[in-house]
């Protein structure tokens, strides 16, 4: 599954780090390092977290598996 | 037909082009679907493979956490899309709608949205800058190359620039218990960016945390072994380093070469173009069919006096995006402004360093809460008497508050909201290298929190 975490929204709260510390970590006090690619079997944990980010920075998608158009493009 | 029904049938069966087929590129497709355009929709990019994420590939990826293809970016919505990658695009006729590529294919629009983006500014002498062991790094691949480089054990990286992405380079390198020697011209790190005082901060944090940084240096040659691999660089004092890897992290450069002969108002600092994202021709005029989104968009600030402002910014992209697809079916009356305060974080040595404004904007600086030793502080920046940016170090909870500051144009400088008032809150000369142009001019209020609502009010300017 794919994440991408607006940062610039984030303020640590941490949340994520609690819920689904195998793909978001705490760098330091305040920084989130997180997988954008984490394993699909972590799905509901990854949406908990999603739900629970206090300024909603979390986005997880909403398309499943490869885009075949882009896919078809390589030769 | 009426003006109404000409925006219907573009909504209904147009045909939209967009250049660039990274954040910016995506979220602009998406926001198209989203706004009801059916018409099609082609995606051009120079790169192959879906639209990836580039922040972790500076993160994440260099520790190793995240393989550097790991960071496609997530989908909001299908694009339903015609996507056109591995090949650039080369030319923009504007006069019969065209966009042409490098093979020589021309692919015809109604309206076309450019996010080419920026690419990694390369080291100045070719021979040394293929020198097996010298990076950029701006793409997945230079990622990759990156990571396994760094993998292998070098017995010394150089990064050579010790601006944001330099810094965080030389952070993953110490978190890997590699040995680092940053080479900087300016005194300080991130200087350049956010002024001295902070840039002393980050040096301080540099060393404690055992970088060799070197200040006021030049690079002038990286020398090669007779294998064709980088063993050793040379400075200007005529000091010498050995290293295995050297990192070029000397900034970007705008992909607006393609736009040479087009007639728009395209250059090395980008693409001009009005708040609503429509592009500006070489006269300055605005034009109808042409919208500029991401970091090639140099788009005037009405809070920063209108100058004309490009942000290599995540969220900026994204934001900006979001009013270019909005306005490109979108009838006059309707557009939207792109009024957002600038915001940028970087995370390095442990600390999470967020922005909000504009600092170059600045004449004074002052810690208004927290401790710098400690290195958890705000300290806001001010121009003739007003808030215009303001830096965290581990307190960005509070740049919500300052961000309110800068759109109210608050005076400078403003009080500390929280119990930890610094000992020292005099505001000191915000002194960033070489000459800063600073005139006169408008104050302006910014309302409104969604794009759809937020506009400026012209407001009387503080004076001291």
């Amino acid at each position: 599954m794919r994440v991408v975490v607006d940062l610039s929204r984030c303020e640590g709260y941490a949340q994520c780090a609690f819920l689904a510390p195998e793909a978001f970590r705490m760098h330091g006090e305040e920084a989130l390092m997180y997988d954008p690619n984490p394993d699909d079997a972590r799905r509901d944990q990854v949406l908990r977290a999603a739900a629970a980010c206090p300024v909603q920075a979390i986005l997880v998608d909403r398309l499943e598996g490869p885009d075949s158009a882009v896919e078809a493009t390589r030769s | 037909m009426t003006t109404a029904d000409t925006l219907q049938a573009f909504k209904r069966d147009g045909r939209i082009v967009v250049v660039g087929a990274s954040l910016a590129g995506l979220r602009a497709a998406e926001g198209l679907r989203d706004e009801g355009f059916t018409g099609s929709l082609t995606m051009i990019g120079d790169e192959v493979g879906e639209p990836y994420d580039r922040p972790p590939l500076s993160k994440q990826v260099l520790t190793g956490w995240v393989p550097a293809d790991g960071t496609k970016l997530p989908r909001r919505r299908d694009i339903d899309a015609e996507w056109l990658l591995g090949t650039p695009a080369s030319g923009l006729d504007l006069a019969t709608n065209h966009v042409r590529l490098a093979d020589g294919r021309d692919i015809p629009f109604d309206r076309v949205l450019i996010a080419t983006g920026v690419r990694a500014r390369p080291w100045f002498v070719e021979s040394e800058a293929s020198l097996g062991g010298v990076f950029v790094v701006r793409t997945r691949e230079h990622a990759e190359g990156l990571q396994r480089a760094l993998a292998a054990g070098p017995s010394r990286v150089l990064v050579i620039g010790a601006g944001f992405t330099g810094s965080e380079i030389a952070s993953i390198c110490r978190e890997r218990e590699i040995p680092v020697t940053v080479a900087e011209l300016a005194p300080a790190p991130l200087v350049g960016a956010l002024g001295a005082m902070i840039g002393e901060v980050a040096a301080d944090m540099q060393r404690a945390h055992g970088v060799d940084l070197r200040c006021g240096v030049k690079v002038t040659r990286l020398e090669g072994d007779l294998q064709g691999r980088f063993r050793r660089a040379h400075f200007d004092d005529g000091s010498t380093i050995d290293a295995d890897v050297a990192v070029v992290a000397l900034g970007g450069i705008r992909n607006t070469d393609w736009l040479r002969d087009s007639g728009l108002a395209a250059g090395p600092w980008g693409i001009a173009c009005d708040t609503g994202c429509r592009a500006l021709d070489l006269n300055g005029l605005v034009t109808d069919d042409i919208f500029v989104a991401g970091d090639v968009a140099r788009c005037p600030n009405p809070v920063y006096e209108y100058r004309l402002i490009s942000l290599e910014h995540w969220a900026n992209a994204v934001e900006q995006a979001e009013v270019a697809a909005h306005n490109m079916v979108s009838a006059q009356a309707d557009r939207w402004p792109h009024l957002a305060i600038p915001l940028f974080w970087s995370i390095q040595f442990g600390v999470n360093i967020k922005s909000v404004g504009v600092p170059t904007f600045a004449d004074e600086v002052a810690v208004t809460q927290g401790s710098v030793s400690d290195h958890r502080f705000v300290a806001a920046y001010g121009y003739r008497g007003r808030v215009t940016a303001a830096v965290s170090f581990n307190n960005a909870k509070w740049l919500d508050h300052y961000q309110r500051l800068i759109e109210t144009a608050a005076p400078f400088p403003p009080p500390c909201p929280t119990p930890d008032q610094p000992v020292d809150m005099k505001p000191m000369p915000v002194d960033f290298p070489g000459p800063t142009l600073l005139a006169q001019g408008a104050t302006v209020v910014v309302t409104g929190h969604d794009p759809g609502e937020r506009r400026v009010t012209a407001a009387q300017q503080h004076h001291r």
